[in-house]
């Protein structure tokens, strides 16, 4: 008999599809909102019971749908690996929504709202599935479906240049998901197969007799194409700053923190799971993703420094985090992959809280968004001053933030590969570029400007604005104890995530 | 050679066809016809995956109790094809209805025109 937790992550996903349909059966935004939020947080609890399940059992399951078992159903594995990226998406998911509620139901006009919700739910929904999803071709169904929520996001404020951020992040994303699917049907040409576990069988098979190498290479190289467009790895990045710098603040967190994620985990599961990490660097593409991973963490910073609006700023910074996150991956061990599973929990909670933080920020300085009309913001916003503070201080990468903890991982993976004095470089090279635009942006928050300047934003603001406001600060609070946990007591998390590697 | 091509006609077919979609994807100045561009691309796609699951002389795949002759059609692949189609015809839907908000905004839907006047409106 199987255990009852074993469904939970089943009908999480479910839960959050039956609640992108009954939200858009309902006409008031609020009440959308709320069971947007409300299903979030139930599916961060389910997965937290999955999480504790799997981990403490040290056991890994396979749910098929219906009763058709491996080669004709569908079906997701799930290990504490996923039941943790899970929980943390769901929950990163409720807050950023907490976060950004004001600016919300003022940038997305009112009948309109309810849609937004639908597409917020089936955003979460198609996280929780590129998560779990065991099978490739429902990870290529799902990657579809986030592709036109995340750009229905981006277009819920709707101003000239959003429409055309968002027609640019759809060709783009449709040229990554192109490359993908033809990528898979290669694979499928060579192997016979697209559930997981089979591909990983005949894929093992081929490395050993060393058949099909070319299709092999291809594939292995179109699907991580593909994926790379979509989560913004360095020279396919230039979609991403519009789309995310312009959007409204929740949608501008959940797509920096989480969407770009939902790629790369599913990217990291077919590695691990199909593909194994050897033939990866026997094939050459590792090193490949470590060129782009490299590049991106530095030219990322570079772009960020030159910018003046804020939002976009953040935005860039996510290329060279993205960066990061791949260089993990292109160190071709698993010590380099946990490394980055790590940074990719403490990116989706820093990212959110600087973009929650600088939306309120620019919120009491009469919504403006450079960081000239910026200056001594933090004072009229004392919480999102701080908040902004530890989410920059952890992006630089100071000890006790979450930041520190995943660049120390990526530097003891580095050691092991005969590139440790350039990866070292790179690490720290990106560190003082970060300290480079994130100390100025701090500076102009916390410096008070001349009195006429400040009296100039302020005749812009609404007094509406600058009242206190409750869901944003408890959000920001909850991403700044995130970051916190995660600097401070890291070891257990570092524990499940190797416990999830190997389980996976 | 030419036998090899012949062999695999549908791959290369597909392949070029994808090549077509591709670059005009990527290069066409017109939304509309990087729209096109994309759902060219896809159509190379199934043409693939449902020339991978053909049998010559087989049949199609309901199980009875005449066992394996003759051979069955792969399903997968059809299945996928359709799939896939589902996601190409919901994606253009949804592209149309962005080009065609672009175009009553801006009256235009050349891109380079289109990111000059955004880069107008930041400023």
């Amino acid at each position: 008999m199987r255990s009852f937790v074993e469904n939970f992550p089943f009908f999480s996903i479910f839960l959050a599809l039956l609640a992108g349909i009954v939200t858009a059966t309902i006409r008031s935004g609020r009440v959308t909102y709320w069971i947007t939020v409300c299903v979030c947080a139930a599916a961060a609890v389910l997965n937290a019971a999955v999480l504790e399940y799997t981990y403490l059992g040290d056991l890994n399951f396979t749910y098929t749908m219906g009763r058709f078992l491996a080669p004709y159903g569908n079906a997701i594995k799930c290990g504490p690996f996923q039941a943790l990226l899970a929980t943390v998406f769901s929950a990163v998911m409720a807050t950023s929504l907490a976060g950004g509620r004001r600016d919300l139901f003022q940038d997305v006009l009112p009948e309109k709202q309810r849609l937004y919700f639908v597409m917020v739910d089936m955003l979460e929904a198609s996280l929780l599935a590129l998560t779990y999803t065991n099978d490739a071709f429902t990870g290529y169904v799902f990657i579809e479906i986030s592709t036109i929520a995340a750009c229905a996001l981006v277009m819920a404020k709707d101003n000239g240049p959003n429409l055309i951020a968002t027609i640019r992040y759809l060709f783009m994303s449709l040229v990554g998901s192109g490359l993908f699917l033809i990528g898979l049907t290669v694979l499928n040409s060579i192997t016979g197969y697209l559930l997981m576990p089979s591909l990983a069988e005949a894929v093992a098979e081929l490395r050993i007799t060393g058949d099909y190498r070319i299709p092999l290479t291809v594939s292995v190289g179109l699907i991580v194409a593909g994926l790379g467009v979509k989560s913004a790895m360095f020279p396919f990045h230039l979609w991403l700053p519009d789309a995310h710098g312009g959007a409204t603040t929740a949608s501008s967190a959940i797509l920096s923190g989480l969407v770009l994620k939902g790629y790369i985990v599913l990217l990291m599961v077919l590695i691990l799971r199909v593909f194994s990490v050897e033939l990866l660097a026997e094939l050459g593409v590792t090193n490949v993703i470590l060129a782009f991973g490299l590049l991106g963490m530095i030219l990322g910073s570079i772009a960020a420094m030159r910018e003046n609006h804020i939002k976009r700023m953040l935005a860039y910074s996510s290329v060279a985090q993205v960066g990061y996150i791949f260089m993990g991956v292109g160190l071709g061990s698993a010590e380099g992959l946990i490394a980055s599973s790590f940074h990719i929990l403490v990116h989706a909670c820093c990212k959110p809280l600087l973009f929650l933080c600088a939306g309120r920020l620019s919120a009491v300085s009469g919504h403006h968004k450079s960081l000239r009309n910026l200056r001594g913001s933090a004072y009229r916003d004392v919480g999102a001053g701080l908040g902004f503070t530890v989410g920059a201080m952890s992006m630089i990468g100071i000890p006790l933030f979450g930041g520190f903890v995943s660049k120390l991982y990526f530097a003891n993976a580095a050691v092991p590969t005969g590139m440790t004095a350039m990866i070292l470089l790179t690490i720290a090279l990106s560190t003082v570029l970060n300290a480079l635009y994130y100390v100025p942006a701090l500076l102009a928050i916390w410096v008070k400007p001349p009195a006429e300047d400040e009296a100039a934003v302020l005749a812009d603001v609404h007094p509406e604005e600058l009242a206190f406001d409750r869901s944003f600060t408890a959000a920001a609070a909850v991403l700044t104890l995130g970051i916190f946990v995660l600097g401070i007591f890291y070891h257990p998390i570092t524990d499940v995530i190797e416990a999830g590697v190997r389980l996976i | 050679m030419l036998s090899d091509i012949l062999q695999n006609r549908y791959a290369v077919t597909a392949v070029i066809l994808f090549g077509v979609g591709f670059t005009n994807l990527m290069l066409q100045q017109n939304l509309l016809r990087k729209v096109i561009g994309f759902n060219i691309m896809d159509s190379a796609i199934f043409l693939l995956l449902a020339s991978l699951g053909y049998i010559d002389g087989g049949v199609a795949p309901i199980v009875g109790d005449r066992g394996f002759d003759p051979l069955y059609i792969n399903p997968i692949p059809s299945g996928l094809v359709l799939t896939g189609i589902v996601v190409s015809v919901s994606i253009t839907a949804f592209s149309l209805a962005l080009i065609q908000r672009i175009y009553r905004r801006y009256g235009t839907i050349e891109m380079r025109e289109l990111l000059e006047r955004a880069k107008k409106e930041d400023d």
